[in-house]
Formats: structure tokens, sequence, C-alpha cells
């Protein structure tokens, strides 16, 4: 166990050869290859908890594969969306971030280069990421293309060296194959590690403690734990709570009796505690399909409208593979590229688009609110075989659907998807694709 | 306020206080028993925002006033007092505490304000009837398995009830269905209850009021209006709202010209399908009832358990068939028929089946085939 050094420097090692540092060891240069990117802290040895974020993942793609760009301020966004995607750590000096209007940022930084975003490279990209996270753990949650929480406890046995050593390894793998720069943050909380993740952008190593989490998150506002919303925070700074320190301050009792369930939440997080584990993705077996939209859409029916022909298509590949699902989940992104899912799931597996629709439909109708967003998704998961599926209901929807869903793919077998469409998928331009086919 | 409280009368209502609040609670104050101590009459109240109990318990009080504690740490002090504990409470100054005692042990707990509990909102409640406590067990009883637990189609997640005529006859009607089976039960309209709307009795609802039920012989006083309904016990007051949406024309299911009959012993076939469903697999619990003249043949296969066969004697004359059907909504149905024999009223293997009591017309249940 790690603990009080007497004052010395901290154990650690060094982020380029992982070389481990002695606890003590007055210096400033690693001994072996001279590097000094020395990672050093008193609970090194005992800390598995890590998130790592790709630094301006979009923009790093972009120059990796145009070396011309590297000393010039990137933008990735535009499109007749006109926000702003990622904006590289040059266009941030200038004041431009993430989801900010295009013209907004070409104001605060006319010089700089704007690219249309590539998902399929991006894509491909954050699989390769993926790759090196899965050989240090098998424990990894991805969040998003560009971020991850991993657990690396129980991992130093197999990899011969602390999970510190094994994160400096992971970044320095994603640098070399993949050609972009990672952030990690590493602690003992999911919070506190996405915290250390922030405190040391880019090409970053945070590390947060157990024995300084209280007084690091002290002097921080109660924004800075997330869940605490716009809300929340109103209602706190109402009761004089405006830091985390304030929170401390009360005490877990107070905070319960003052405010529930909730307090006792905030004072766990106040002191830098958190529950959840890290899930590795379950869904990764389901089948889905998404689409972002040419603009940015808010209410429930224009959303609508795009997710129907989504429901078809994971229909027919679910039909495909001859397979149901039982829990269909909707995906959300927001305009300012938050991600939300919801997730229900049915009494019996399905393979219907009509059931899929019913059931992501109102998933959405929950979900939207207000808001705007630029992608929609919906996936089936809990994957059987379709034997099971659809079993025959009194009310006949389930099976008055499977026989027109059976009418409709015999139809387009025979002349083409669009030879045949539901009301709810019609689209002038559809039909005359129809008549052509005759 | 100051007052006591003999536990047993304590227990019996926070037993009902407790399963109206749910676990996880967003709101704190929803987490709370509002206790309201009056002359001599203590009431304790719980809600959920959609169903909210009032119990009045005996007590003594010293002096009136309310507050609101959290609802399971109470329950779970007073389950653990020592049978025969008289239970004192007493809130401190601020109100922000309470005090209670019972012998050598004392708990202080947190209070929230009684004036933040959220009161279940007014409103007539114009149609009123008295139903006899057998009858509403009943009714609930014979049709609740059938309630469907799928969000999507919320509508059904519920008890239908409603008044019309059954052969010439006004009935109260009790109805649900999960679209794979139907549960019908019906009895004599009560008086005041002949212009009632047809309203649908949320699931958690009959969950609460089946355990009042458990509990009581006396007749319970009904009141209802279209989206509020209110059960009022001896000591107990349940009021709920009830679900917002149109049940499904369900008469439209229920088949009339099916011709094929087949009578059974409801034990016998209720034992005989438990058996064959060993066998049948784990997703589909899928029996298959082959009936010929005099007797009936129950099997089930499964490609990974075996096969399953079993032959009982039977009452049919009508051409054979065959037709497959879920074994645990066949187990559930035959668990609700008392009397000896069950009726099957078939059409084909596509079709849904009539089951009912052969003896008793007052429950009707349909269930849909399933393919095998």
């Amino acid at each position: 166990m790690s603990g009080e050094h007497d004052g010395g420097p901290p154990p650690g090692l060094c982020r380029d050869c992982l070389a481990p540092i002695e606890a003590g060891a007055e210096v400033d240069r690693c001994p072996r290859c001279g590097s000094a990117r020395l990672l050093r802290h008193p609970e090194i040895a005992d800390l598995t908890l890590a998130h790592i974020d790709c630094d301006a993942f979009y923009a790093s793609i972009e120059k990796r594969d145009d070396p011309a760009l590297a000393d010039r301020p990137v933008i990735v966004g535009g499109g007749t969306r006109g926000v702003v995607s990622t904006a590289c750590y040059i266009a941030r000096r200038f004041g431009v971030h993430s989801a900010m209007p295009m013209f907004k940022a070409l104001k605060a930084c006319p010089q700089a280069v704007v690219i249309r975003p590539d998902m399929a490279k991006y894509a491909a990209a954050s699989r390769q990421v993926r790759a090196i996270f899965a050989a240090a753990t098998p424990l990894v949650e991805p969040v998003s293309l560009d971020e991850a929480y991993l657990d690396l406890s129980g991992t130093q046995a197999v990899h011969g060296r602390s999970a510190a050593a094994v994160l400096a390894g992971v970044a320095r793998d994603v640098e070399r194959h993949v050609g972009i720069t990672v952030s990690i943050g590493l602690s003992w909380s999911k919070f506190l590690a996405k915290l250390a993740s922030e405190m040391d952008k880019p090409r970053g190593f945070g590390v947060i403690g157990r024995a300084e989490a209280t007084a690091l998150l002290g002097p921080r506002p109660v924004r800075a734990i997330p869940g605490v919303g716009p809300k929340l925070d109103m209602r706190l700074a109402a009761d004089g709570i405006r830091r985390i320190g304030d929170l401390q301050a009360l005490g877990p009792e107070a905070l319960r009796a003052r405010y529930g369930t909730m307090g006792a939440w905030l004072a766990e997080r106040a002191f830098g505690r958190d529950g959840r584990t890290v899930e590795p993705d379950h869904d990764a077996r389901g089948i889905s399909a998404e689409t972002t939209f040419a603009r940015d859409l808010e209410g429930v029916e224009p959303i609508a409208a795009e997710l129907w022909p989504l429901c078809e298509t994971v229909s027919r590949r679910l039909k495909k593979a001859g397979l149901a699902g039982r829990s269909v989940v909707l995906k959300l992104r927001r305009a300012d590229f938050r991600l939300l899912t919801r997730r229900r799931t049915l009494a019996e597996p399905t393979q219907l688009a009509e059931r899929i629709w019913e059931t992501a439909h109102a998933l959405l109708a929950g979900a939207v609110g207000t808001g705007r967003f630029r992608l929609v998704g919906v996936g089936l998961a809990d994957l059987s075989d379709a034997t099971t599926a659809d079993t025959p209901d009194l009310f006949s929807q389930a099976t008055e659907s499977r026989a027109i869903e059976q009418a409709i793919d015999a139809v387009r077998a025979k002349f083409g998807d669009g030879a045949i469409t539901r009301g709810r998928g019609f689209r002038p331009g559809s039909i005359r694709r129809a008549k052509t086919l005759r | 306020m100051k007052l006591t409280i003999e536990r047993a009368a304590l227990l019996k209502g926070l037993a009902h206080i407790q399963s109206v609040v749910e676990r996880r609670n967003t709101i704190p104050i929803l987490a709370n028993v509002l206790i309201d101590a009056g002359k001599d009459k203590v009431s304790l109240s719980a809600t959920d925002m959609d169903l909210a109990i009032v119990e009045s318990v005996a007590g003594q009080v010293a002096k009136a006033g309310t507050v609101t504690v959290p609802a399971h740490t109470l329950y779970d002090i007073v389950r653990k007092l020592p049978d025969g504990s008289q239970i004192g409470f007493e809130t401190a100054g601020d109100k922000g505490q309470v005090t209670l005692r019972a012998g050598r042990s004392s708990f202080t707990l947190s209070a929230l304000p009684a004036e933040d509990f959220p009161k279940m909102s007014g409103g007539e409640l114009p149609h009123k009837f008295e139903l006899a406590a057998g009858d509403l067990r009943n009714l609930i009883d014979r049709t609740r398995f059938a309630i469907s637990l799928e969000e999507t189609r919320y509508y059904l997640n519920g008890i239908y009830i409603h008044a019309t005529q059954s052969s010439g006859v006004k009935v109260l009607r009790a109805v649900a269905t999960d679209g794979h089976r139907l549960a019908r039960m019906e009895m004599p309209l009560p008086a005041g209850a002949e212009n009632i709307p047809g309203v649908i009795l949320p699931r958690k609802t009959i969950m609460e009021l089946r355990k009042l039920l458990d509990e009581t012989q006396s007749a319970i006083q009904v009141a209802l209006s279209d989206t509020r309904v209110r059960f009022a016990f001896d000591d107990a007051v349940l009021t709920s709202k009830l679900i917002d949406g149109t049940f499904p024309d369900y008469e439209r299911v229920i088949p009339t010209g099916n011709d094929k009959v087949l009578e059974v012993d409801c034990k016998t076939f209720a034992e005989a399908v438990d058996r064959v469903a060993t066998i049948a697999t784990e997703k589909t619990r899928a029996v298959k009832l082959a009936v010929q003249r005099g007797q009936l043949t129950i099997s089930a296969t499964s490609p990974d358990a075996g096969s399953a066969i079993e032959e009982i004697e039977a009452r049919y004359t009508g051409t054979a068939i065959e037709i497959g059907f879920n074994a645990r909504y066949l187990l559930d149905i035959a668990q609700q028929i008392e009397g000896d024999g069950a009726r099957f009223t078939m059409a084909d293997a596509a079709s849904p089946t009539v089951v009912q009591d052969a003896a008793d017309q007052s429950a009707l249940y349909v269930l849909m085939p399933m393919r095998v």
C-alpha cells in the first residue's frame, strides 16, 4: 500500500518508456530514456479506474491525414447545420468550441480551415483505438466514438506492470498506431477519472488519489458534478450551496435530511464516490440503424418521420438473419452532440417493423422534450431466433402486421424497395421510383 | 405533536402505507408517511402521486399536529419493536425531527414539513355504489393474471371495469388482457353503478386493493369519476387515478361461433399439462393438445430436452383437432376454475379458444393458440 512518503518525491513512471521511478528518487528526467514526461503520485500503484478521451478527435484525424494542416487552426463541422463539431487546440485558442455556430467561429478565427466531417473515417479510427483499449483490459465501456472508461483492476499480474504503466502504454500505442493523442484520467471512481482526464489536456495524464479527492473537489462549483443540471444548481444556490466544498461541509446526514435520496447522492459525489462500475458494451450483438439529419430537427413528428425507415431497415435485417429482439433501444444525439438513449423491453421478441416502430415511437415521444437533435437511431438487443417472436395476438396487431409485412416483403423482393411503402414512409419521389419500376 | 400508538395497530397501518411508497423516489417527500394526529384519531397517509392511501389508527393524542417521516424506515423500526410495545411520537421544537420511543429504544428521524405533502386533487366522484368484499375479490382474482405488463400498450396495464348487459341481465364486468389471453368476470350490477363510465384500474392500485381486501369482510364503498376512483374500507381509504386510455373493443375478439366443445376434468388436465410442460422449451412453453372422440393427448417436444406425452379422458364428439397453447397460460386459467369441469370451445388451430368453468358461466377466458 502507498500513503505518505515522508515528504520525498512519490513513486511514479516514465510516460515514454514506461520505466518505473522509485519513491524518493530525486530526478527530473527518466534515468533510462531521458524523457521529462514523468508521472508521479503517492497512490499511483493503487488506482485502476481510468477515463480516456481522444484530444480534439475529428480535428486530430484530419491533421494526421494532411500534415499541411499541422500548424493551422482546423474546425470540423459546417454543412447546412452550421455548427462546430470539433475545433483543434489552435482554433480553441481563438475561443472556438464545439456546438458553436459556424459563423461565430469564423468571426473569432477567420483564418481557420473548415472541414466537413467524414464519419466513416472517424469510426474507423475509433475502432482502432478501441482495439488498443481492449488489449489492456476486457472492461472497456465506450461512451462515444472518442471516449471510454477502462477498469484495470486485477490486470497487474497479466501485464506485469501497474495500471498507470499500462495506460501510459495505451497512450503511446494510440499515438504510434492511430496517429492521434489521448488524455488519460486515473482515479478510483468514474466521476473522478473523468475529472482527472479533463485536468491535463491535451496529451495529458491526470491522477486523483483518495487522499486528495475531497480537497480537490472542494473549490469546484456544484455544476462540476455530472447530473447536477441548471435546475438543481439554482435550487442549491438558493440554499447557499455553490461549491462542492459547501456540500462537504454539510455532510451526508444533513444533505440526506434536506434533500432525501438526492441529498445522499450529492453527498456521495461531493466526496468523489461514484458507485457506477465500468460496464462493457453488452449491445454489441444487437442490430441497429441510424441516420444523421441534413439539418437539426426538433419535436416528435419530424424526428419520427426519420425513424420509420430505420425501423424498416432493422426489421429487414432481422428477418434476413432469422432473428428477433426483445429490447428496443432508441438513440438520439443532441445538436451539441450529447447522447441520449432509451430502452424498453417487450413481453416477447419481435422482428416486425410495426412493433419496433410502435415502441421506438413511444420512447421518442417521452425523450425529445425540447431541444434540437442531429441524429436518431433504433436498435434491437436481446436477440434470439425468430421462432418465438410475434406470437399471435387477440387484438391482431401483431398477427395483422405480420401478414402485411410478409406481403410488403414479397412485393419488395420482386420489384425493389421503392415499389411499395406504407403511408408513414411515403415521400414525394418514392412514388416516382415505383412508377419507373413498372 | 405528541402521541402514543400501540405497535400492532401501527404495524398494520404501516404495512399498507409502505407498499404504496415507492422504494426509489426522486421527490424526497414521496418517501414519507404523513402522520396526522387529531383529537383521538391518528391517520397515516402515503402517495406516489397516482395512488394515495389513508389509514386510520387508534392512538392517544396528547398534542395534536402533523409531520412526515420516511415510511420505510418507520416501518422497519416498528416491525422490529417487541409485540405489545406502546410507541410514543414527539416532534422537536423546529419540527425538523421526530423522536420515537418504545420501552428502552429511542429513535430520532428526520422529518419533512407536512405542508409539503402532496394532496390528491379533489373533484367530484359522482358515481357511488357498494360492493361486498368477496365480490370485489372475485372480480380481481379471476382477471388480474391476464393484465399486460408491456408499457407500450399502457391501456392494457390494468383491469377494465364497466357496466353492461349479459343475456339481458345488467352486470358489472371486469376484463383484463395481454393480447395472448383475455379474462372476463361479471357479477350482478350493484345499485348506483348503472351509469358508471368504463374505467381502467391500474395494476398497482389493484395489488394494493387486493391486500386490503384480504383483511376485511365488510362491504366496500366505491366512488368514481372518469379519471379517479376511491375505495373506502372501515379503516382505510384508497384513492387512485385511472389509466387515461381506451380499452380495446374486447367483445370483438370473444368468438361466438366456435363449435368444437371439449370437456375435461380440470384438475386432471392441469396436472397433466404441468407434467408435460417440463419438457416444453423454456421460451415458448408450448404444448400441443390433440383432441379426438373421448380422448385428449397433451404433448410437448423440445430440440434440447426431448419429448413428453400424456393421454387423459375427455368428452368430445367433434372432428379431430390439434391445437397448441402456452402451458403457463393454460395453467393460469385452470387455476381460476373452481368446479370440476373445464370446457374448451374451439374453432381451429389458429383461432381464439374460449375456456369456461363447465358449471359457472360468470367467468370467461379467451386464449390465443400458438403455432406448434
